[in-house]
């Protein structure tokens, strides 16, 4: 709660909130089908509708409507960013604090894995999972997931190395503390701000890397919307037919800037030294 | 005469409303040519603050000097204004005319740059030297710090130099242009006390040569007794008291001042120990803690491969015993191995040799973790900042099985209270508090399992020096009510004078003296524990300097497979003996 009325009480903080909550509610609607439009039917006659009061952001070269596509579209994107996100950040986590922790040869083979990973550009890499595993929301789920787990091992391994050798682990280990008290308690809980400011921005580049790969035709499949797709059917009418790249180029646009302002927000809130004594 | 520094009513203040946020509330004073000015105080106190001001460096600070004035004669005569001087002005100031000398030498030097580069930096940019006029110049300045073996010593990175050493090449960076103002930032906060006095008695040493003046600013005022003219004692950024230094020891005015002199620990050459050694009371009395032939080595390892070409012998036999509700105090310099072997009582390192006896029962190094408590040196860093006190205070018990139920919690606020915190506590977070508050939180969370020993590793040399004295005498207090023995590390003679009843001071791993306190600290027979007490600054040592030794400590690193000669020991009255010198 306090965190949250922190957020609100920051300038970037307010704005990322906001795009970000807005966002949240839109990827509801869509994904429980509470669009204007059924996102999939063809509206025949009204093919490449300009946007009016009936279509709101027009329709597309099969008469789909686009509002409703987007509204889809976000609800695609953000359950795969989510869940991709949720498998990097635990896998991230688990890596990191296990090679930060056993040390010696754990964290040497933890880390040439993860380097070889973080060697592959991260579209490349999920484009190779996909090819290997076939194209599918879950697919796209564990690719992108793979792609970020490095990201989070390394995010968790460095800091975690430094707090294990903080004096209040020393004190820990003389009280006969067990090691897990210890990982999850001393390191663990002192991980959570990078952890969450991470999460935050992942976020972001998962939907970039998740409209990326429905882009190239390896994320969500055709019928069903996603915000990358919808970007790579508007390629050969950007001239006829422009609302179609515009709604969905400034929604994942929006979205970006959303989440980047947010975790800035949370970097600087999270921080414990500004958290105010009570009087 | 105009004095070569004057200073009036100067005010400093910090943040986007300087003027609100004041630091340094109005001070004034005069340096003139050859003066040297010791200004002391807490930390707070805006000591360094005044410091860099007289640089203007607290501009890149995010300070803001909002009154005052602030004039230097320069070399010509003219008056230069410090105040309202532009940045390109002052640069040519900085270096030439102001030099200045840090507190952590180690973190002051770029690591990556050779020592003889950072030296003939300041004379390109303030004197135009290049090329090997430049490297003659600053093999000239290593010589006058008296670093031996200069012109190799150039050639060397700040990690191949001990910090007396580099806080000597800082020296000889900040005197590389003769500036007639210097100024030095506790220079020897982080130094051993005998590194201190070498240190000390070169800064007097080219004054005398150099005619500069010298502001010290340090919170020992039994430092200040060695090398000022003038003392300014400050608190909460004013000047309580300033006047000349035999004036501000023999009568000080102002209560701070005289709180400063007779509260804080000084050293007293073994009068102030306390009278209430436990040894005669009970000679049947087990011992709390037997420590027997205790090494410690670590395997140096060229590669990853190859297997151990010597070893660093950190302990190498180290004996003693701890009767209860008695402190022996482990006293020697950084690297002497005192920390190591508190850190092997405890299980946190793993010794190569050697048997602990806890109490009664015999325990394994591994195990003894539980009867043995300990307070670290940084109250800072030895709590967890995501953990509210409760939690903290409670890690303890739930580590060996406990649970937080009514009784624990009794426990916990009875402890709090016990050692001066109020009942609140539980609820807020480690930043909530001072670090005087915080090294209490850490001796109650060390009380919490009830232990017979606890180890109090510096345990106060990261307070300031009136929160030391209450500290200790807490310590004391709890000593006596719950019968505790300490095993008390410290390089600072003057307080383990006021704590323990025995001292053994260790030397390059190995103990060289061990004895009763007041017997140590006024006869010291090992030649080592000599010089050490004679390093120790004391306010009755007035403008008294020692002799410059530059010896280093021996390395620890031994080829594989050496063992050192047993020690023979002299006897000295009924507990005091003596490593016999080869």
């Amino acid at each position: 709660m306090r965190t949250l009325r922190a957020i609100f009480g920051h300038g970037s903080g307010r704005i990322g909130g906001v795009i970000v909550s807005v966002y949240l509610l839109i990827a509801i609607l869509g994904l429980f089908g509470l669009t204007p439009h059924n996102p999939i039917t063809q509206f025949r006659v009204d093919r490449l509708h300009a946007p009016n009061g009936a279509y709101w952001m027009g329709t597309d070269l099969f008469g789909r409507d686009v509002a409703s596509r987007l509204m889809a579209g976000i609800g695609q994107s953000f359950t795969v960013a989510f869940f991709s996100v949720a498998f990097a950040t635990l896998a991230g986590t688990v890596l990191g604090l296990a090679a930060a922790w056993l040390g010696r040869r754990w964290d040497g083979v933890v880390m040439r894995i993860m380097d070889v990973l973080l060697a592959f550009p991260a579209i490349l890499l999920a484009l190779l999972i996909v090819t290997v595993a076939g194209p599918g929301t879950w697919t796209s789920v564990v690719a992108i997931g793979i792609v970020y787990t490095p990201i989070f091992t390394r995010v968790v391994r460095g800091p975690a190395l430094s707090l294990k050798a903080r004096e209040f682990v020393d004190a820990a280990r003389t009280f006969g503390s067990s090691s897990s008290y210890i990982v999850t308690r001393h390191l663990l809980l002192n991980l959570v701000a990078p952890l969450t400011v991470q999460v935050t921005l992942a976020l972001a580049w998962a939907l970039l890397t998740e409209a990326g790969l429905s882009f190239l035709g390896l994320g969500t499949q055709p019928p069903a919307a996603s915000l990358g797709l919808m970007l790579s059917d508007s390629r050969n009418l950007m001239e006829t037919a422009p609302w179609l790249m515009i709604f969905p180029g400034l929604t994942i646009m929006i979205s970006i800037l959303g989440f980047n302002l947010l975790g800035d927000a949370l970097r600087d809130i999270l921080d414990p030294r500004m958290r105010r004594a009570p009087a | 005469m105009t004095p070569l520094l004057s200073v009036r009513d100067l005010h400093v203040g910090f943040g986007r409303d300087p003027q609100a946020n004041e630091v340094v509330r109005g001070i004034s004073f005069d340096l003139a040519d050859g003066e040297t000015l010791a200004i002391v105080g807490e930390s707070g106190s805006g000591k360094s603050v005044t410091a860099l001001s007289i640089n203007r460096l607290i501009d890149f600070g995010g300070g803001r000097i909002t009154g005052g004035a602030m004039k230097l004669k320069r070399a010509d005569g003219s008056l230069f204004d410090l105040t309202s001087a532009a940045e390109p002005q002052l640069r040519g100031i900085r270096g030439a005319e102001i030099g200045m000398i840090f507190q952590e030498p180690m973190t002051s030097l770029n690591p990556v740059l050779t020592i003889g580069s950072q030296i003939e930096e300041s004379f390109r940019l303030h004197r135009g030297l290049t090329g090997r006029q430049a490297t003659a110049a600053a093999k000239d300045a290593l010589d006058r710090v008296r670093i031996p073996d200069a012109a190799r010593r150039l050639k060397y990175t700040p990690n191949q130099l001990s910090g007396g050493m580099l806080q000597r090449v800082m020296i000889a960076i900040a005197l590389a242009c003769n500036p007639r103002l210097l100024i030095a930032d506790e220079p020897t906060t982080a130094l051993d006390v005998t590194v201190q006095a070498q240190i000390m008695a070169l800064l007097a040493e080219l004054k005398r040569e150099t005619g500069m003046s010298v502001i010290f600013i340090t919170h020992d005022i039994g430092l200040v007794a060695g090398i000022a003219d003038k003392v300014m004692v400050m608190q909460n950024g004013q000047a309580v008291e300033q006047g000349e230094l035999n004036q501000i020891l023999d009568r000080p005015r102002h209560p701070y001042t005289q709180h400063l002199l007779q509260d804080v620990p000084h050293f007293a050459r073994g009068g102030a120990t306390r009278a209430d050694g436990q040894r005669d009371k009970d000679p049947h009395a087990e011992p709390a803690l037997k420590v027997d032939g205790l090494v410690v080595r670590f395997p140096l390892k060229s590669n990853f491969f190859s297997r151990a070409t010597g070893a660093v012998h950190a302990v190498d036999g180290v004996d003693f015993d701890l009767m209860p509700g008695e402190t022996l105090a482990i006293v020697g310099e950084s690297g002497s191995g005192k920390s190591t072997t508190a850190k092997a009582v405890l299980g946190l390192v793993r010794s190569t040799r050697g048997s602990f006896s806890v109490g009664a029962r015999k325990a394994s190094a591994e195990r003894s973790a539980k009867p043995v408590q300990m307070v670290f040196q940084n109250p800072y860093a030895s709590l967890n900042p995501r953990l509210a006190i409760e939690s903290i205070l409670a890690e303890p018990v739930i580590a060996n099985g406990g649970r937080v139920d009514t009784e624990t919690r009794a426990k916990m606020a009875s402890l709090l209270e016990r050692v001066g915190l109020p009942r609140n506590s539980l609820e807020r977070y480690p930043h909530e508090f001072s670090g005087g508050q915080r090294q209490r939180l850490c001796i109650a969370r060390a009380l919490m399992l009830n232990p017979s020993v606890v180890v109090l590793d510096e345990a106060v040399s990261a307070l300031d020096v009136s929160v030391q004295a209450k500290v200790l005498e807490l310590l004391v207090e709890l000593q006596r009510e719950f019968g505790l023995a300490y095993l008390f590390i410290s390089h600072d003679i003057a307080v383990v004078e006021r704590i323990a009843h025995r001292i053994a001071v260790i030397y390059a791993g190995q103990i060289v003296e061990i004895g009763d306190a007041a017997s140590v600290l006024s006869k010291p027979k090992h030649s080592y524990t000599k010089k050490l007490i004679a390093a120790v600054p004391t306010i009755d040592r007035r403008r008294e300097h020692f002799e410059i030794d530059t010896r280093q400590v021996p390395s620890l690193v031994r080829p594989q497979g050496f063992e050192p000669a047993p020690a023979l020991w002299e006897r000295f009255g009924s507990d005091h003996m003596a490593r016999v010198e080869a």
